[in-house]
């Protein structure tokens, strides 16, 4: 009953399929899967849109929306009805070719991620035997496309949230791929299902998962760090704070388009969310060895929307971060400690078992932490102001 | 050559085709990439997943971003005001392009006599070229960290010049 209950969407895609013909059998079980990921996904943004506002709302000692439904519930309804039927304005020296393909770029690189994610046991797509790396070189197709947004539009502040943008995505995918790294040279394999499977044994009622190891846990927090700032969420979203730049790259796009890119950049937290549920937080296996009992797909989506609510959560409390502070935070204290984080994890690996592994990854990795975190606090030397002008 | 290799061929040499006949330099910029991301479906397409991929991250993920910055901070991004698709050398273009295919293609020729004959297609893994790059490739590997590193360490010295030049 339990196995059923966890293989119930597997079964329910086989009972399907098993009304095809059997030479279309394999492309069928594709198909429902896409349509599955396709409709699963932004009713999820729905939700996770509501979420952000009620949340970021009592954040700030207000209500969030309560007009629409009780509790504001049908809220997402009424923005999707209304981004369907705004006007879709183009500018006039806009070039048109680059300004339509953008959102639709940004939108399909941020799907593709799913297709290799393991989202319950037996529930993944496609198994890749090199998984991560599709993962992450659709990531990296995002940024051409926000770029594109930007230099299509014909506006200054578009130009200049794009570049940002892009400057800022490029940057933190550096510590970004590293930390992720640290998971693949312990697993020893590039596939998804395999980084999960290794997570999903327990010592006493304890779990494998990677978040409870010292390189772990610090690989942890720099690929939170950095995909808050892939993302560009708080405290990373000065290419799109409205107070900053209008709206960065999508100040241009009205209606559909506007909604296409919000859809983009939540299925894109989303689904980097999901990627670091597989590599630090077991994907779906349970906390407890007596809790298998409840299925892996509510095992994986939970872990999922509580990494969505900790994006909420800090968007309402941080301050966002100046370009500079930014740029300087990626290349001169994540980049090295996720370097140092690589180092710690072999250390792990060949230290053996014992309390001795322990102790020493984790005096290396705070030690790290703490001097280089002292050398950045310190390096700020503040001179009289001087101006660059453009020649 | 199945149907899909004909189509992937195609859009590769489209996009090709397009970064050298258009007249608007971001334009050629992005069909380029579009160049890029035939040539990594073609890989797919002959089961080579790990080169695939990485041309994906590698060349559409950085390398044009790096040509459009690169167009975008010199004059060249300005939109031509008179209309017209294509530039006009574009016969130039073709032309050059045509040159660098012959030359690169009696290179490739000439030197197939001295591989070795593969009767089945050899299923390649990660691991094995990882095994590869870490033992017989290692000297390769180290030579081309070592160029990127001097790569890296020129662009910063030639931005860090530009900022003392000024005040």
């Amino acid at each position: 009953m339990v196995e059923r209950l966890d293989q119930l969407f597997v079964l329910l895609s086989h009972w399907l399929v098993s009304f095809l013909p059997a030479g279309l059998q394999q492309a069928g079980g594709i198909l429902i899967g896409v349509v599955v990921i396709v409709c699963l996904y932004p009713a999820l943004f729905a939700i996770a849109v509501l979420m952000e506002r009620k949340g970021l709302g009592r954040m700030q000692n207000r209500y969030g929306p309560n007009r629409v439904g009780p509790y504001g519930i049908l809220q997402p309804v009424a923005d999707g009805i209304k981004s369907l039927t705004k006007e879709d304005i183009v500018p006039l020296s806009a070039d048109s070719a680059v300004h339509f393909l953008a959102p639709l770029v940004v939108v399909v690189t941020s799907f593709m991620g799913f297709a290799v994610m393991p989202m319950g046991r037996n529930m993944v797509l496609v198994d890749l035997d090199a998984g991560l790396l599709f993962y992450f070189a659709m990531g990296a197709s995002t940024e051409l496309a926000v770029f594109m947004a930007g230099w299509s539009s014909r506006n200054k502040y578009s130009l200049l949230g794009a570049m940002r943008a892009v400057a800022q995505m490029i940057s933190y995918e550096v510590p970004l791929l590293l930390s992720s790294l640290a998971v693949v040279m312990i697993t020893g394999s590039l596939s998804l299902t395999k980084i999960v499977a290794a997570q999903n044994s327990y010592t006493g009622i304890f779990p494998h998962w990677y978040i409870f190891t010292p390189w772990g846990f610090a690989g942890f927090l720099m690929y939170a760090i950095s995909t808050t700032a892939e993302t560009n969420r708080s405290p990373f979203d000065l290419p799109e704070g409205e107070s900053e730049i209008v709206a960065g790259y999508h100040t241009e796009y009205s209606g559909f388009k506007f909604a296409l890119f919000f859809l983009g950049e939540y299925v894109a937290m989303f689904s980097i969310s999901g990627l670091g549920t597989t590599l630090f937080l077991g994907g779906w296996s349970a906390p407890f060895s007596f809790l298998t009992w409840i299925p892996s797909w509510i095992w994986f989506f939970s872990k999922l929307m509580l990494s969505i609510c900790v994006f909420i959560w800090l968007r309402g409390t941080l301050p966002r971060l100046r370009q500079d502070q930014l740029m300087n935070f990626a290349w001169k204290f994540v980049l090295p400690l996720s370097l140092l984080n690589l180092l710690v994890a072999a250390m792990w690996r060949f230290l053996g078992d014992g309390w001795e592994r322990w102790v020493f990854c984790s005096a290396v990795l705070l030690v790290a932490y703490v001097v280089v975190g002292l050398q950045e606090m310190r390096s700020d030397h503040f001179g009289p102001r001087s101006y660059r002008y453009v020649e | 050559m199945s149907v899909i290799s004909y189509i992937l061929a195609a859009i590769t040499v489209g996009g090709g085709l397009a970064a050298v006949l258009l007249k608007n330099m971001v334009h050629c910029a992005l069909a380029v990439s579009l160049a890029f991301a035939g040539l990594a479906l073609l890989f797919l397409d002959l089961d080579a997943q790990f080169a695939g991929f990485v041309q994906i991250l590698v060349y559409v993920g950085a390398v044009a971003i790096l040509v459009v910055f690169a167009i975008l901070l010199t004059r060249s991004s300005e939109t031509p005001k008179d209309g017209g698709v294509f530039s006009p050398t574009w016969l130039a273009g073709l032309v050059v392009a045509a040159a660098v295919f012959a030359v690169i293609g009696w290179a490739v020729l000439n030197s197939v006599g001295g591989l070795s004959y593969e009767t089945a297609v050899p299923a390649v893994t990660v691991q094995q070229i990882g095994q590869e790059l870490m033992g017989r490739y290692v000297l390769p590997l180290e030579i081309v960290a070592l160029l990127l590193t001097v790569a890296t360490i020129g662009a910063v010295i030639v931005a860090m010049h530009e900022k003392e030049d000024a005040k």
